[in-house]
C-alpha cells in the first residue's frame, strides 16, 4: 500500500534542522562580525585591534530591552532572512505533521500506527537501534502540539528577541529545540527517544543561558542539565534492562512481546517496577517532579518564549508523553504506578504551595507548571493516560499563552519581572491582558474553558480509577484551589489596582507588536476552545479526544495485567458531585484571591507577618535548594578535594615517588662501587635478570 | 587491481617504513628552517594518512583473519618474525594514528619554535612505532615498537614540556619501563613454554594463540601482562603519572599521549593478556571491573576539583578509559566493540580537547581556570568548537561519544549489572566537571583584560579542528562503517576466548576457587 503524504514524515523533524544549518551559517558568517565590531573586538582575521571601549558593553538582563545597543542604524539584512527561515522551518514542520495526521485519520482506528525507518542508527550483534519515526495517535498529538505551539512561540520570538544582539544564535538554538522535540516524540524507539531527550536537555542548557555573560543564567542552564542527567541515568538504565528483557528497544516490538514474556515468566512483575521506576526517573527530570524539580524555576533565567515553549508547554511534558507512551509496562507494575500517582500529586500541591508567595511573574508560572505536570502524572499513575495527554495539550495551550503575555508585560515594562512593581497594567497592555484573562481562567478550571475539561477528568479518574483513591482525588482537588488562587494573584497584582511601576518604566510602556499579539490571540482561542475536543459524555460530548487515543491505550490494556484502565464511569451524579465541589474549590481560590489582593490588599502582609516561620518557609521554597546544597553538592566537592590532594597526590604519589628515591639512592650506591659506565653494565644487567627470571618463572610453573 | 601490487603487497610496511623516511629527509634540512621542516613533516604524515585510507580500502569486513600480512623471518635461529597485519581490532587504531598525526604537526607550527628539526624528528619517529605497535603480530616486533614508542615521548615531555618537565618525564618513564620489563619476562617465559609445548621456538603471535597454556602459568604471566598495560591505560590506582605527562607534555605530546598511547595500554589487553590466557582473565574480571568503575568515578570526581584545564582533561582520561576497560571486560560482542569505538572516540574528543587548551594556552601562557572567562564573546568560532568537544566528552547522544559509551554500558549491564549502574553515574558526573570548566572558561564577563585583546582560531587552527568535528558528527549519527569492519574480529574473538577458557579448564572441578586453581591452597 502506498502510504502516501505520510512517507514525508521525515520532513517534520528535517525542517528544523535545516533551519538550524541555514540560520548557523548566518550567524557565523553575517552575525558574528557584527557583533564583534559591536563589542569593540577585532574583527575576524584582523590583526591586533585595541578594544576603545573594552569591558563598558554590560549585558542586557533579560528582557531589558532597547538599552542602545542596537540603533536603527544598526538592523541588518541577515535578521530579516533569520525572522523568515526560522518560523518558517517550524511552520512547514506543522504543514507536514498536519497532512500526516489527517492521513492517518483517515485510516480506520486499528490501522493508525505507521512506522519510517530511515537507517540503521547503532547496531551491534542483537542489538539494533534505527532512525525510525512512529507516527500513531499518541505521536500526533504531540507533533501537532510541539509544532503547531511551537510555530506561534517562533513568530512570538521574531517580535520579544527584536532588540537582542545574538539574534540569529537564538533561533539557532531554538530551531535545533525543535529538532529535537520532534526526535523524541516520533521516534520509535526507547533509544532514539533518548537522542531526542538528551537533545532537547541541550538546547535547554543553551537557550537557559542565553545571556551567558549573567552568572546567575549560566548556573540556571548547568543546573538544569546536570539535573536532568539524573534523570537521564535512569532513563539509561531503564534501556538497557528493556533491551536484555526484551530483546529490542523499539516501542512495537517491546508491547508486541509483553504477553509472551509475561507468560514464559521471564517478565516479573519486579522487572516491570525496576524497569518502569528507571524510566519514571527519567520523567522526574525532565518533567521537574519531586524530587528533581529544582531546576525548572531557575530555568527562568532564559528569555520569556523559551519559558513558555521549553519550560511550559512542550520538552518538559516529555517526561509525561514517555510514561504515557510506556503505558503498557507501568500498567504491568501496580508498584511504580502507585509511585507515580503518589509523585505526581505530591508535586502537585508542594509546588502550588510555593506558587502563592512568589513574586517575580516567571517563578509563579514555573512552580504552576511543576504543579500541572504533577496533574498530569497523577493521571498516568491511576491509568487515565489519556486524561493525561489531554491535560498535557491544554495545558500547552493555557500555560504558553500565560508564559508568553508575561514575557509581553515584562516586554513592556523594560524587563520588570517583580510583580510588587507592577499593578494596573491592564489600561496599557490591553490585548495581553485579555488573552492572558483567559488562560487564567482555563487553568483555574473555569467551566467550559479548556483547562476545565482535562483537569475535572483527571480528578475524577483519580477518584474512580482502580488505581485511584479518595485521597489522591482530595489532594488534586486541594492543589485545584489554590491554583486558582495564586493565578487570580497573580493577575491581581499584575493588571489591577494602582500601578506600583517606577516612574520612568511607566513612561515607555506600550502594547506588544503583532507578531506577539497574534500568537497570543490564538492562544488564546485554543486555551477557551481547545478542550472542546474532550467533552466527557456525562457532560453531552463524546470525548473525541480519548476516542482518538483509544487504539494506543486500549492495545495497552489488552497487553496489560488490568481492565480498560480508563475505567467505566460507575456514577454519573457521584461525577458530577465531584464535579461540582471542584468548580466549588476553584472558585473559592479566586474569591480569597480577590479578597486579599483587591479588597483588603494590606491582609498578605498581616498574614506573613502572623506566621512569620511558615511565611518564611514557604517564601523560600522550603529550603530544598539549600538542603539540596549542603547535603550534595558540598559533600562531593569536598570529598572530591580530599581524594585528589590526600588520596591521590599524598598516598599513591606518596608511594611511587618513595620506590623511586629507593631506586635512586640505591643506584647511587651502585655507581660508586662500580664508577664505570653505569649506563651499559646496568641494562646488560637489566637483560640478564629479565632472561633469568622469565625462565625460572616458567619453569616453576610447568610440571 | 594491477596498478600497484606491490605497494598492496607492502601496505603496512609502508606505512611503517614512510615516516622514518620523513625523519631521515629532515636530517638533511637546514635547522633554521623552520617552515621547510614543519612542511615537510606535515606532508609525510598527510602522506601517511592516505596511504593509510587503502588499508580501509582493502579492508574485508567479512573475515576475522589479519589481512594484509607481511610475514617475513627476521632472526629465525630465534624464531622471530617479522610479520605485520590488521584485523577488525587494530583497524581503527591504526586508522587513528595516522589520521591524528597530521593534525597534530599542524597544531605544532606555532607551539614549538625551539629545536623545531628535533621536534619533529620526533614526532615522525613516534609515528612510526605507532603505527607498528597497533599492526605488529609478532610478540617481539610488538616489544621493540613499544618500547620505541618509550624513548621519543620522553624526550617530548622532557625537552619541549612545561615547567616541571623533568619530573613528569621520569614519572612517565619509570612508570612505563617497570611496566615492560614485566611484560617482557612474561613475553620470554610464554616463548619457552611454546618451545616446551611444540619443540620450536616462535613469537608469532598466531601461532601462541593456538596454544592451550596451564592455568597456572596464565595466572602469572597475565599479572605480568597486566601491570604493564594497567600501567599505560592507565586503570586506578596506577594512574597518577598521566596527570603529570599530560600537564607538562607540549600540546601535540598531550594529543598523542591521549589520542594512541593509552590506547596501546587498551589494545594490549584484547590483543594478548586477554586473549592468551582467557581463564586468568575471566577470573581477574571482578577485580579489573571494579577498578574500571571506580576509575570512572575516581577520575570524574578529582577532574570536577582541578584549577589546571588540562589536569582537568587529564584526569577525565581516566574515567574516559574505565569505560573502554569495562567494555572490554564485558566479554561479549556489544561491550568489546563499544570498548574499540570508544578507544577511538577519546581519541578524537580528548586529542580535540587537548588541542583546545593548546589554543588559549597559545595565546595566553596559562592554563589556569580561573584566568580565563567570558572568552565566548571575544572568540565565537572557538566557543562552537569547544562546545561541540566538550558535548561529544560527555557523550551527548548525536555525538561520538554516547555510541561508545552507550555499547560498552549495554554490553556489561548484561554480565556486571551493579557495577555498571554505578558506572553510570560516571556520565552525570562528566556533565559536572565538563560543563562547570566550561562555564568558568567561556561563559560570565570578561575579567582579565589581556583576554579581550585575544584573537580567534586562525585558518590553520579551523583546518586541523575541523575533520575532529567531523568525525564527533559522523560516528555519532552514523557509526555502522566503523562497527560492521570490527563484527568478524570482535565476534571471533568472543568466540575463541570462551573456547580456549574451556579448553585449559578441561579436568578442572566445577567451582574451583582461585585459591585452589593457582595456589593448590586447601589441597
Amino acid at each position: 500500500m502506498v502510504s502516501g503524504v505520510l512517507d514525508y514524515l521525515w520532513l517534520v523533524p528535517a525542517f528544523p534542522l535545516l533551519g538550524v544549518i541555514l540560520n548557523g551559517v548566518l550567524a557565523l558568517i553575517a552575525e558574528r562580525p557584527f557583533l564583534l565590531k559591536e563589542a569593540g573586538l577585532p574583527p575576524p582575521g584582523g590583526s591586533h585591534g585595541h578594544p576603545s571601549r573594552g569591558n563598558s558593553h554590560a549585558t542586557e538582563a533579560p528582557g531589558s530591552h532597547g538599552s542602545g545597543a542596537s540603533g536603527p542604524h544598526s538592523a541588518p539584512v541577515y535578521r530579516n532572512v533569520v525572522a523568515f527561515l526560522a518560523p518558517g522551518a517550524v511552520g512547514a514542520s506543522f504543514v507536514v505533521a498536519l497532512l500526516c495526521v489527517l492521513s492517518l485519520a483517515a485510516r480506520p482506528p486499528e490501522g493508525r500506527t505507521f512506522v519510517q525507518i530511515l537507517f540503521p542508527w547503532i547496531q551491534s550483534g542483537s542489538f539494533l537501534a534505527p532512525v525510525g519515526f512512529q507516527l500513531d495517535p499518541l505521536s500526533s498529538v504531540m507533533a501537532l502540539v510541539v509544532t503547531g505551539v511551537g510555530f506561534l512561540i517562533h513568530v512570538y520570538s521574531v517580535g520579544y528577541m527584536s532588540h537582542e544582539r545574538a539574534f540569529a544564535r537564538y533561533f539557532v538554538y531554538l530551531n535545533l529545540f525543535m529538532f529535537a522535540m520532534l526526535m523524541l516524540v516520533l521516534a520509535n524507539n526507547y533509544l532514539l527517544m533518548f537522542v531526542g531527550w538528551e537533545g532537547v536537555g541541550l538546547c535547554s542548557y543553551l537557550l537557559i543561558g542565553y545571556w551567558y555573560e549573567k552568572q546567575s543564567a549560566s548556573d540556571a542552564g548547568k543546573k538544569a542539565f546536570i539535573v536532568n542527567r539524573i534523570g537521564d541515568f535512569g532513563f539509561l538504565l531503564g534501556v538497557f534492562l528493556i533491551f536484555w528483557t526484551f530483546g529490542s528497544v523499539s516501542f512495537t516490538d517491546v508491547f508486541a512481546r509483553i504477553p509472551l514474556l509475561r507468560d514464559s515468566g521471564v517478565l516479573t512483575a519486579g522487572m516491570a517496577t525496576a524497569i518502569t521506576l528507571l524510566l519514571f526517573l527519567g520523567a522526574t527530570g525532565k518533567s521537574a517532579q519531586i524530587p528533581l524539580y529544582v531546576w525548572l524555576p531557575d530555568a527562568m533565567e532564559g528569555p520569556t518564549p523559551v519559558s513558555a515553549l521549553i519550560h511550559a508547554a512542550t520538552m518538559v511534558t516529555a517526561g509525561v508523553y514517555m510514561v504515557a507512551r510506556s503505558s503498557a509496562l507501568f500498567l504491568l507494575s501496580p508498584d511504580a504506578m502507585s509511585v507515580v500517582a503518589v509523585i505526581g500529586a505530591a508535586t502537585a500541591i508542594f509546588s502550588a504551595t510555593i506558587g502563592i508567595c512568589q513574586t517575580d511573574i516567571k517563578r509563579v508560572l514555573a512552580y504552576s507548571t511543576v504543579s500541572q505536570l504533577g496533574y498530569m502524572f497523577l493521571a498516568c499513575g491511576v491509568g487515565a493516560f489519556a486524561a493525561g495527554i489531554f491535560h498535557l495539550m491544554t495545558h500547552a495551550f493555557f500555560k504558553a499563552l500565560l508564559f508568553l503575555g508575561s514575557g509581553s508585560v515584562i516586554h513592556a515594562l523594560s524587563g520588570e519581572q517583580d510583580m510588587r512593581k507592577m499593578g494596573g497594567v491592564r489600561r496599557y497592555l490591553p490585548v495581553t491582558f485579555v488573552t492572558m484573562f483567559a488562560a487564567t481562567l482555563a487553568i483555574s478550571g473555569i467551566p467550559g474553558l479548556s483547562g476545565f475539561f482535562s483537569k475535572d477528568e483527571i480528578l475524577w479518574q483519580s477518584f474512580s480509577s482502580p488505581h485511584g483513591s479518595p485521597a489522591l482525588w482530595f489532594v488534586g482537588a486541594l492543589a485545584a484551589g489554590i491554583t486558582a488562587f495564586y493565578m487570580f494573584r497573580l493577575v491581581f497584582l499584575t493588571f489591577y489596582g494602582g500601578s506600583r511601576m517606577d516612574p520612568e518604566v511607566e513612561k515607555h510602556v506600550h502594547e506588544s507588536p503583532w507578531t506577539m499579539t497574534v500568537p497570543l490571540s490564538i492562544l488564546a482561542v485554543l486555551s477557551v476552545a481547545g478542550g472542546w475536543v474532550g467533552i466527557p459524555a456525562s457532560l453531552g460530548g463524546d470525548n473525541r479526544f480519548e476516542e482518538w487515543l483509544a487504539p494506543v491505550f486500549r492495545s495497552v490494556a489488552a497487553a496489560g495485567a488490568h481492565g480498560a484502565a480508563t475505567g467505566a464511569h460507575p456514577s454519573v451524579s457521584l461525577e458530577f458531585g465531584l464535579m461540582g465541589i471542584s468548580v466549588g474549590v476553584a472558585l473559592a481560590g479566586i474569591g480569597i484571591a480577590y479578597f486579599l489582593y483587591r479588597l483588603r490588599t494590606s491582609k498578605p502582609a498581616e498574614i506573613a507577618r502572623r506566621v512569620p516561620a511558615l511565611y518564611d518557609l514557604v517564601y523560600h521554597k522550603y529550603y530544598v535548594d539549600e538542603i539540596y546544597e549542603w547535603a550534595v553538592v558540598r559533600r562531593v566537592v569536598d570529598g572530591s578535594v580530599w581524594l585528589w590532594q590526600m588520596f591521590d597526590a599524598l598516598f599513591i604519589d606518596g608511594i611511587v615517588n618513595g620506590i623511586a628515591d629507593g631506586v635512586r639512592s640505591a643506584g647511587d650506591r651502585v655507581r660508586r662501587l662500580q664508577a664505570g659506565i653505569v649506563g651499559g653494565y646496568a641494562f646488560s644487567l637489566l637483560a640478564g635478570a629479565v632472561l633469568l627470571v622469565g625462565y625460572i618463572l616458567y619453569r616453576s610453573m610447568v610440571p | 587491481m594491477t596498478g600497484v601490487p606491490l605497494l598492496d603487497q607492502h601496505l603496512l610496511s609502508v606505512l611503517i617504513g614512510l615516516p622514518l623516511v620523513g625523519a631521515a629527509a629532515l636530517l638533511f634540512l637546514p635547522r633554521e628552517g623552520h617552515r621547510t621542516i614543519r612542511n615537510v613533516t606535515f606532508l609525510f604524515t598527510l602522506a601517511e594518512f592516505l596511504l593509510s585510507l587503502l588499508v580501509v580500502a582493502r579492508f574485508e569486513s567479512g573475515t576475522a583473519a589479519m589481512q594484509l600480512v607481511e610475514s617475513v623471518p627476521w632472526i629465525p635461529r630465534y624464531g622471530i618474525g617479522y610479520i605485520v597485519g590488521v584485523d577488525g581490532i587494530s583497524l581503527w587504531l591504526l586508522m587513528l594514528t595516522t589520521f591524528i598525526m597530521p593534525i597534530t604537526i599542524l597544531s605544532a607550527y606555532s607551539s614549538v619554535q625551539k629545536h623545531v628539526k628535533e621536534f619533529m624528528v620526533f614526532m615522525l619517529i613516534l609515528a612510526t612505532a605507532m603505527v607498528g605497535v597497533f599492526v605488529a603480530t609478532d610478540l617481539f616486533l610488538f616489544y621493540v615498537f613499544w618500547e620505541m614508542v618509550l624513548i621519543p615521548m620522553y624526550f617530548l615531555i622532557g625537552v619541549w614540556g612545561g615547567e616541571r618537565r623533568i619530573y613528569a618525564a621520569i614519572k612517565f618513564f619509570l612508570y612505563t619501563f617497570v611496566g615492560s620489563v614485566l611484560m617482557l619476562v612474561a613475553i620470554l617465559a610464554l616463548y619457552f613454554h611454546h618451545y616446551a609445548v611444540t619443540g620450536t621456538y616462535t613469537t608469532d603471535l598466531v601461532k601462541l594463540y593456538s596454544l592451550t597454556i596451564p592455568v597456572k602459568m596464565q595466572f602469572w604471566l597475565f599479572a605480568a601482562f597486566f601491570l604493564a598495560f594497567a600501567f599505560k591505560v592507565p586503570m586506578f590506582p596506577f594512574h597518577t603519572w598521566l596527570p603529570d605527562a599530560h600537564t607538562e607534555a607540549p600540546t601535540a605530546g598531550s594529543v598523542i599521549l591521549a589520542a594512541v598511547l593509552l590506547k596501546m595500554g587498551t589494545y594490549g589487553f584484547l590483543r594478548f593478556a586477554m586473549a592468551l590466557f582467557p581463564v586468568a582473565a575471566s577470573d581477574f574480571t571482578p577485580l579489573i571491573v571494579t577498578l574500571a568503575v571506580i576509575g570512572i568515578l575516581y577520575g570524574a570526581l578529582v577532574a570536577m576539583v582541578q584549577k589546571d584545564v588540562k589536569r582537568l582533561v587529564a584526569y577525565s582520561s581516566v574515567a574516559h578509559l574505565g569505560f573502554v576497560m569495562l567494555g572490554l571486560f564485558a566479554l561479549n560482542l556489544q561491550g568489546i566493540e563499544g570498548g574499540i569505538l570508544q578507544m577511538i572516540n577519546h581519541g578524537v574528543s580528548t586529542g580535540a580537547l587537548f588541542l583546545v587548551v593548546g589554543i588559549i594556552y597559545e595565546r595566553r601562557h596559562t592554563r589556569l581556570i580561573s584566568e580565563f572567562g567570558g572568552l565566548s564573546r571575544v572568540l565565537p568560532v572557538f566557543a562552537f568548537c569547544f562546545m561541540v568537544i566538550t558535548l561529544s566528552s560527555i557523550g551527548l547522544p548525536g555525538t561520538n561519544g554516547f555510541v561508545g559509551e552507550f555499547l560498552i554500558m549495554l554490553g556489561a549491564f548484561r554480565t556486571h549489572m551493579w557495577h555498571t549502574a554505578v558506572a553510570a553515574t560516571g556520565v552525570i558526573f562528566a556533565a559536572v566537571y565538563m560543563l562547570w570548566m566550561f562555564q568558568r572558561v567561556m561563559y560570565g564577563k570578561v575579567t582579565q583584560e589581556e583576554n579581550l585583546r585575544l584573537e580567534d582560531m586562525n585558518g590553520r587552527e579551523v583546518a586541523y579542528m575541523l575533520p575532529l568535528l567531523l568525525l564527533v558528527f559522523w560516528i555519532g549519527v552514523y557509526p555502522q562503517p566503523f562497527l560492521r569492519r570490527m563484527d568478524a574480529s570482535v565476534a571471533a574473538f568472543v568466540t575463541r576466548f570462551e573456547a580456549q577458557k574451556q579448553a585449559a579448564l578441561r579436568g578442572s572441578p566445577a567451582g574451583e576457587t582461585m585459591l585452589v586453581r593457582y595456589f593448590d591452597s586447601g589441597k
